[in-house]
């Protein structure tokens, strides 16, 4: 949609928030602990969803005429306003989560312990990403989406419900975001930051695989993951700021990114 | 605009002496931010946003601390000189690649390169890591004011620096160079066509802006006296850029206006709500943007236009 989204960071906050105090009253009732991932989901989904809907039809819709920067002003603003929102909701102190992720449990990798549930991530991240792709390319809404992004007026003359796919669209992809919060959540302690954190290094993650591009951003992912852990294994001192000198090389390189889309030129 | 610029430098220079010292310290840093952000201002005529003004910024508070620290130089003026000069060259160097780059792309890369600092900083055990260090207090041309002089000699001399700085800038935008500013933002292959080299004038005004802002890093480091790599953190460019928005771009004075006001809006939302101040500067910025797109001084131009 032509939205670099800091907002996405909050996002991710909320869905990590929203499942892990959900998930710890559901296992606290004593409810069956295999269900507790079914929790995780539609806490995540409930929670997040009215939140988007709010800043997308209440806010965001007025702005799109604006340059590309104010929108990602606007949602910097939103993102400063939402960071205080979850303090509020949620307090300062850290929630804890383990039992999804060690219910699972751990298998033997070349001797090596490594717990199934990051497995499983890497796997619901494979379905994400691959269904998203064959949304886009494969089903009639994912084309229209398609040409809504490239040209809303056209897609307007030819009869689209543009206002529908944006609102559509910024759901989708803030319940995205809730959801890996979501997913995240067993693993880490869900603490107040988590979405600064989390959103800059998503930018350098699609900056580096090109702006709108699906392929990308996954290699874009892989890229930032390899490099983070091969940084913190040999050299922990650079683990800070060697995403972004990956960035900075990659950008010196190809300017717009590995996959970037061709953009036409403006005379 | 020379007149007016002078007026109001008078005018501070004679307020001053009635100012507690609270708002001389907040008026100090409000300079400093503006010049930030008046170097800010020259990369948003031209559209460019850099969410990495923070870097320069930095750069500058960190060579004023090396030199009050390992050097034992405390002058002011110097560590002023010095701050930009290194942000300066800084810029000068890492402008060869960004000028190539517009829009979210430039934001972005210049967000990674303060990044990088920012993590350099914290690695760095010499210069205090994570928790910076302090900076002696300031001296005037070999002269160190009596402890209740010193918040307004520095006040003053950073307003006689922020005056001529914004004096300069005006003059900037007046030749055909500053003039490119507009073009470029228009239609940068326009301006091709014309002859001019867009890359080489976004290079020029980068480096101006990180000269700007590099003296200001170095005045902030002065005046609160302590220095951390957070002066880096992409949070405190966001910080600028909030107060270039909020200032508006119309007039070389704006930014400082803006830095007050921002000030002011700071320290009232921290002392009326601690717990959600960034919800307040939030709601602040985002009220801004949709009712005021031309920042603060719009209001000024529209006084003007109702009066004649």
């Amino acid at each position: 949609m032509k939205i670099v989204n800091v907002t996405h960071g909050s996002f991710y906050a909320i869905g990590a928030y929203a499942a892990a105090s959900l998930t710890a009253a559901w296992l606290a009732r004593g409810y069956p602990p295999m269900l507790s991932y079914a929790v995780l989901v539609v806490a995540a989904i409930l929670v997040a969803a009215p939140f988007a809907i709010l800043i997308e039809r209440g806010i965001l819709r007025f702005l799109y005429v604006r340059d590309e920067v104010v929108i990602l002003l606007v949602t910097y603003a939103l993102f400063l306003i939402l960071e205080d929102v979850v303090k509020l909701i949620w307090g300062v102190n850290p929630y804890y989560i383990a039992q999804p992720y060690a219910l699972l449990g751990s298998f033997q990798v070349a001797g090596m312990a490594y717990p199934t549930y990051n497995l499983v991530l890497v796997a619901a991240a494979v379905l994400f990403g691959g269904g998203l792709a064959w949304f886009l390319h494969g089903t009639r809404a994912g084309k229209l989406l398609l040409a809504v992004i490239h040209d809303p007026e056209i897609s307007r003359a030819m009869g689209v419900n543009v206002d529908r796919f944006y609102l559509a669209t910024f759901l989708l992809g803030s319940l995205l975001a809730a959801l890996a919060g979501a997913f995240t959540a067993p693993t880490v302690s869900v603490v107040p930051g988590l979405g600064v954190d989390v959103i800059v290094l998503s930018f350098a993650v699609v900056v580096i695989g090109g702006l709108g591009s699906l392929p990308g951003a996954a290699l874009g992912a892989v890229i930032v993951g390899v490099v983070r852990s091969l940084s913190v294994h040999y050299l922990p001192q650079v683990e800070l700021f060697v995403i972004y000198f990956v960035m900075a090389a990659v950008l010196a390189v190809r300017p717009r990114g590995l996959f970037s889309l061709a953009e036409p030129r403006k005379i | 605009m020379t007149r007016l610029v002078l007026g109001i430098f008078v005018l501070l220079a004679i307020a001053g002496l009635w100012l507690p010292q609270w708002a001389m310290f907040i008026m100090t840093v409000a300079i400093a931010r503006g010049l930030v952000v008046l170097g800010l201002l020259l990369l948003l005529r031209c559209g460019l946003v850099s969410f990495g003004q923070a870097l320069f910024y930095c750069l500058g508070a960190y060579s004023a601390g090396a030199l009050g620290r390992f050097l034992g130089v405390s002058d002011i003026f110097v560590q002023m000189l010095v701050g930009g000069a290194v942000a300066g060259l800084a810029a000068f160097v890492i402008g060869f690649l960004l000028a190539r780059y517009r829009g979210i792309f430039f934001g972005l890369l210049s967000l990674a390169l303060s990044m990088i600092l920012y993590g350099l900083l914290v690695k760095t055990e010499a210069l205090g890591s994570t928790d910076g260090f302090n900076i002696p207090p300031s001296t005037l041309f070999g002269v160190r004011p009596g402890a209740d002089w010193v918040r307004y000699a520095v006040m003053i001399s950073a307003a006689g620096v922020a005056a001529l700085a914004a004096l300069l800038v005006h003059r900037y935008l007046l030749t055909p160079l500053g003039r490119l500013a507009p073009a470029i933002k228009d239609n940068e292959i326009r301006v091709e066509y014309m002859g001019a080299s867009a890359r080489r004038a976004v290079h020029v005004k980068y480096v101006i802006a990180a000269v700007l802002a590099g003296v200001g890093g170095a005045l902030a480091a002065t005046t609160v006296g302590h220095i951390d790599p957070d002066m880096a953190y992409w949070t405190s460019s966001g910080e600028f850029i909030f107060i270039a928005i909020l200032a508006g771009t119309g007039n070389v004075l704006a930014p400082f206006v803006g830095a007050l006001i921002y000030g002011a809006i700071h320290t009232m939302a921290y002392d009326l709500s601690p717990h959600t101040w960034q919800m307040s500067l939030g709601v602040a910025l985002l009220v801004l943007i949709v009712f005021l797109p031309q920042g603060v001084w719009s209001l000024a131009g529209r006084l003007r236009a109702r009066r004649s």
